[in-house]
């Protein structure tokens, strides 16, 4: 198979390339502001608001949404639904750049890149749920480049190392999907130690098993998502094995997803049973509740299911972007703004423009890379010399 | 649904007995909507 990469006729100055360039001229700008003068200058963070959308966004959503990587692999290496094989090295390629986002963006927030080590060399703060986030998200994105590596090697020609690699794959993904449930639901637990800050209808004790369904969701959403974008710009890299199980992809995720999502609304609704928080749906905050619960999980649900049963791919598509949107409502919500409801508007916080920035920056990276990857490596396609041996 | 509970056993009756009430009626909606959204399914 020839795998002739086109990018070398293309030019240089499309308005995606234009875009990307203004955002990172200005990242690196405000990098470099954030790094030299602190967060003070930089952002709108108070001691009122120490995590603002650097952990809200960068990390939760980034977290949520790189959970493509272990689901895929999980219904396909150890439930056996091989029909799903085609999409498995995409999600592993969203998910690992997925985390490495969430890793560069946490360094914004944190500061002091080189004390990254330190829970783990220096002081080990074993009793602290960060403690346990920091430990998985090290180990994951290890895990997760592991399962990468079989692509970068296979393009490299390290026929050896990528055999080694190849043959715990297995390994990999039981150990991927052991520590995703502990970082998930992980997350989810920072919130428990602030149950007089978080609006009582976002917080509940079941918070570590909400955001471990919800990276479920989001999982199999961005799997659909991602596929739909990438299907849209990197056709001419598929192969034939690709194209023609990608309808099978889009429909067993979307059915998957609609019956996850099922069991979300339902242990969401427990939730408020079980802390007699009814009396709060009638208040604005309330409102807004109703909206991501009927909007982003009842109605993507129906959606889903009705493009399951219909075979409407487009809608699951169309389904699947909303519920991926729906995800990020959800992390914003928990983190800023269900956060610290009771201060005043004046004591609220609102990202500054740098701190957005910064964002876009780092998100595309995180796109720049991917389409780096996936024009050179054997993402869409399986190296003729290995054919579909993984 | 906010009423006065005077000891923490008449809350938790009413909490619980609410939350059963709702665990009961989602299974059997679970059957409903596994038939519903398999319904096409050729095997």
């Amino acid at each position: 198979m020839s795998r002739d990469t086109k990018t070398n006729g293309k030019p240089l100055l499309t308005p995606f390339n234009l875009v990307a360039g203004i955002i990172l001229i200005i990242g690196a700008v405000v990098t470099f502001l954030r790094f030299t003068r602190g967060l003070g200058p930089v952002t709108n963070l108070s001691n009122y608001n120490p995590w603002g959308i650097w952990i809200g966004f960068d990390l939760l959503v980034g977290v949520a949404l790189a959970a493509g990587g272990f689901v895929t692999s999980a219904a396909c290496y150890i439930f056996g639904m091989k029909k799903f094989h085609s999409a498995v090295r995409p999600a592993i390629l969203t998910g690992f750049l997925g985390y490495a986002m969430v890793v560069l963006a946490l360094n914004y927030d944190v500061g002091r890149p080189w004390r990254l080590p330190y829970p783990f060399i220096v002081s080990q703060g074993t009793t602290s749920m960060l403690f346990e986030v920091g430990a998985c998200v090290a180990l994951y994105l290890t895990v997760l480049f592991l399962e990468f590596s079989p692509a970068a090697l296979e393009w490299l020609g390290l026929k050896k190392l990528r055999n080694v690699l190849h043959s715990v794959t297995l390994v990999l993904t039981i150990l991927g999907v052991i520590l995703s449930t502990l970082h998930q639901s992980s997350l989810g637990a920072l919130f428990l130690i602030a149950p007089s800050k978080l609006h009582p209808l976002w917080y509940s004790s079941y918070l570590p098993i909400y955001f471990f369904i919800s990276a479920v969701i989001a999982g199999l959403s961005m799997v659909i998502f991602e596929g739909t974008l990438s299907h849209h710009y990197f056709e001419d890299k598929m192969d034939k094995t690709h194209m023609e199980e990608k309808d099978g992809v889009v429909l067993g995720f979307g059915k998957a997803a609609s019956w996850v999502l099922a069991g979300y609304f339902i242990i969401k609704v427990i939730g408020i049973a079980v802390d007699n928080n009814w009396h709060y749906l009638a208040t604005g905050y309330g409102a807004w509740y109703l909206v991501e619960i009927l909007g982003f999980v009842a109605l993507p649900c129906f959606l889903y299911a009705i493009g399951t049963r219909e075979k409407n791919l487009t809608l699951i598509k169309w389904t699947a972007a909303w519920t991926v949107l729906g995800i990020m409502v959800n992390r914003l919500n928990v983190s800023l703004i269900a956060f610290n409801w009771q201060l005043p508007s004046s004591e609220r916080y609102f990202p500054s423009w740098m701190e957005i920035s910064i964002t876009l920056f780092v998100i595309t990276i995180g796109i720049l890379v991917f389409r780096f990857i996936v024009t050179r490596m054997p993402i869409f396609y399986e190296h003729p010399e290995y054919g579909d041996s993984h | 649904m906010h009423g006065i509970y005077y000891t923490l056993q008449q809350f938790l009756t009413h909490a619980k007995g609410v939350t059963y009430i709702i665990m009961v009626l989602a299974l059997l909606a679970f059957l409903g909507f596994w038939r519903f959204l398999a319904g096409n399914d050729e095997d």
